[in-house]
């Protein structure tokens, strides 16, 4: 493991221990007073009634499932961008025909009316 | 090293932890979140294995991605946010033994692999060397991915729309 | 005076090898010594950011801005610091409290985490990662998380509501900024940081690849949820978003993390299309690249706030469909080009200044293509269309 995986392993730590400090300061000099009016969830004055999470629609899933399709693809375009100088004019083609299959992909997505927000 | 042993134990811990909890947990969106921490302590591993690449991979798509994934689809579900739920249904017992059998192949696997390691450096450019084994030896790998890719892709599109136009009914 | 940075460092270690240290201890305590340090900073930077910020918004919006504590107001952000240390953390009922908790911390550290592996001058480098780009575009998932632990924990439809929305847009907008991201690792070969400043020593990548660039401003505008892209806290449809339940300084993380990532932004920016520390002088004064450096972050991130002051928010369906019907077309497209551009030149080997001239025209041509494209396409799928509605009908005449 080289030194800089350590390095960035105590700035993980020391990100993560910045924040909590900072929250748990005020947390001792701060007032306590609570109350049940004070707690109560904040809905235009109106107390919330039934279910607070409640159903989502579809739409959300599958934006997820068509983001995580094109996450996949990014991580394996990271390796053709960086050896692209040291391979022969035809590896671009691949890099190429991987990233039309997928754009074939988004058309269809597009044209299936699946990225419309209703 | 005593310090790399002990950040090992740590992250090894902090995985079979997270991933205990995520089985033993009744409240499903509570799984999900101890399923996140169970992948940052496989990447802190796959950091360990002098495999950033993987790891970061893991940390982006895992967590970035499919664990986001897995939060909307337990939103999408209303019932299954009740906390009083029960934890097993009709099918623990096979479902179980079909687990228990995937432990014991892995297992095997695990115990009889000898696990082949080359001896020798690591290439200075490891990310260049994986692009260039991607797109000369493992050629066809990479692009039937981008094949799977799309094959995901529309179903995905295929079986969200059936979805809705059942709801419009 | 050949390098101020490394003197102090050469001066601490020899110090601390004096004391009797070993040199394992010594490594470790000078690298904790920088995190801490580089976390130090960015706090600092915040505490001014958000006095320029105010002011700047007075300005361009024509009002004063902060202009009662101290000369110009610039005591403005340590007395709201002293206020919000003083407020009351109010958890409402029925939250759950450990993903209410961790949600304000894991949002700071997300950002403060990308901090890790900046290369701030040539020889004063965070860690210089073979994953530097990954590592980033890793960590920065994170704070999606965070977003949607808050939005989820907070038990309020408005915070649980505001949560989800950004969220799909945030892991929308990843995809043109990861795309627009592998156009400068493309042009250096590499994933290194440190690398890919120094291949544009001469020539900035903003010259190189305009549209990646531009492409890259958006999408990240976008991430950092600010305006035009401030769905988030879109507070006449959602009070204040994910955040509407938090008090205090759990509120404060959210909000500096919001501002140190529109720095960080600029510090991306700047890394990946503005030439990081490069600039006159810096290669024999690297004391002189951290202040380039830090300059150029800032710049960008007076631009990004100039153009979130004067755009009006934008709806979420016409959001998303910039993202995913025009960004992301275009951002593939472009990567296509330029790798196409540059294996051919490599191939033709000519000088630098053409190689820098042929991709400009490449990347202009297509961006400015791609917007006759977008000007002359019909929506693919039209909104539906409601009658109109009169505002009160009288009871019984319902139709």
């Amino acid at each position: 493991m080289q030194s800089y995986w350590i390095y960035i392993g105590i700035f993980l730590v020391v990100a993560v221990a910045v924040p909590i400090v900072a929250v748990a300061l005020p947390a001792l000099i701060s007032p306590k007073k609570p109350s049940r009016r004070k707690e109560e969830v904040y809905e235009c004055g109106i107390e919330t009634t039934g279910n607070i999470r409640v159903q989502f629609k579809s739409q959300y899933y599958i934006y997820a499932l068509i983001f995580l399709v094109f996450d996949i693809e990014t991580v394996f375009l990271f390796p053709w961008a960086v050896s692209l100088g040291e391979l022969p004019l035809f590896a671009v083609i691949e890099g190429v025909v991987f990233i039309a299959i997928l754009f074939g992909g988004l058309i269809y997505a597009v044209r299936k009316g699946a990225l419309v927000w209703y | 090293m005593l310090v790399s042993v002990l950040v090992f134990v740590f992250a090894s811990l902090v995985t079979l932890g997270a991933a205990v909890a995520v089985v033993t947990n009744k409240n499903i969106l509570h799984s999900a979140f101890y399923l996140i921490l169970a992948f940052v302590g496989v990447a802190a591993i796959y950091v360990m294995l002098e495999a950033p690449f993987i790891a970061m991979v893991q940390v982006l798509v895992y967590i970035g991605a499919i664990a986001i994934l897995i939060v909307f689809a337990i939103m999408l579900t209303r019932r299954l946010m009740s906390k009083d739920m029960d934890q097993k249904n009709a099918q623990w017992i096979p479902s179980a033994l079909g687990s228990l059998t995937l432990f014991v192949v892995l297992g095997w696997i695990v115990y009889t692999a000898g696990w082949p390691a080359q001896e020798g450096a690591m290439p200075a450019e490891p990310i260049s060397q994986l692009g260039q084994d991607l797109l000369t030896t493992y050629l066809v790998p990479f692009e039937i991915a981008s094949v799977l890719l799309l094959a995901a892709l529309v179903g995905a599109i295929l079986i969200g729309r059936e979805r809705e136009t059942r709801s419009a009914e | 005076m050949a390098d101020l940075i490394n003197l102090i460092e050469g001066w601490i270690t020899n110090l601390l090898l004096g004391w009797g240290a070993s040199e394992e201890l010594t490594l470790f305590l000078l690298q904790a010594l920088g995190s801490v340090l580089v976390v130090i900073i960015c706090f600092l930077i915040v505490i001014a950011l958000i006095w320029v910020e105010r002011k700047l918004a007075g300005r361009i919006q024509d009002r004063f801005g902060p202009n009662r504590a101290g000369p110009f107001g610039i005591f403005q952000s340590f007395a709201d610091i002293i206020k919000i240390f003083t407020k009351e953390y109010v958890t409402p009922k029925g939250a759950e409290k450990g993903a209410f908790n961790i949600a304000p911390v894991l949002a700071m550290a997300s950002v403060l985490a990308i901090w890790a592996v900046f290369p701030f001058a040539i020889n004063v480098i965070g860690a210089d990662v073979h994953v530097g780009v990954l590592y980033i575009v890793a960590v920065s998932a994170f704070g999606i998380l965070a977003i949607l632990m808050a939005g989820w924990s907070s038990n309020n439809r408005y915070a649980l509501l505001g949560a989800s929305r950004s969220v799909a847009m945030l892991i929308s907008y990843e995809i043109p900024m990861v795309v627009s991201l592998l156009v400068p690792v493309l042009l250096a070969h590499s994933m290194k940081l440190s690398v890919i400043v120094k291949a544009q020593q001469p020539w900035w990548y903003l010259l190189v690849a305009p549209t990646a660039a531009l492409i890259y401003l958006i999408s990240s505008m976008a991430e950092i949820g600010k305006a035009p892209f401030d769905l988030l806290e879109a507070e006449s449809e959602l009070v204040a978003g994910y955040h509407t339940e938090y008090s205090g300084m759990k509120f404060g993380m959210f909000y500096v993390a919001e501002f140190l990532h529109q720095f960080t932004v600029g510090a991306l920016i700047t890394i990946f299309f503005l030439g990081g520390w490069g600039g006159p002088l810096a290669m024999r004064w690297p004391i002189l690249g951290v202040i380039y450096f830090y300059g150029k972050s800032f710049l960008v991130y007076l631009v990004i706030s100039w153009i979130r002051l004067s755009l009006p928010r934008i709806r979420i369906d016409a959001m998303l469909d910039l993202n995913w019907k025009f960004l992301i077309p275009v951002s593939f497209v472009n990567l296509v080009a330029v790798a196409v551009a540059d294996r051919v030149m490599l191939e033709l080997d000519l000088a630098t200044w053409m190689y820098v001239g042929v991709m400009f025209a490449v990347n202009i041509f297509i961006l400015l293509a791609s917007l006759f494209l977008a000007g002359k396409s019909k929506p693919v799928v039209e909104r539906e269309k409601f009658p109109p509605r009169p505002v009160a009908v009288p009871p019984g005449t319902e139709s």
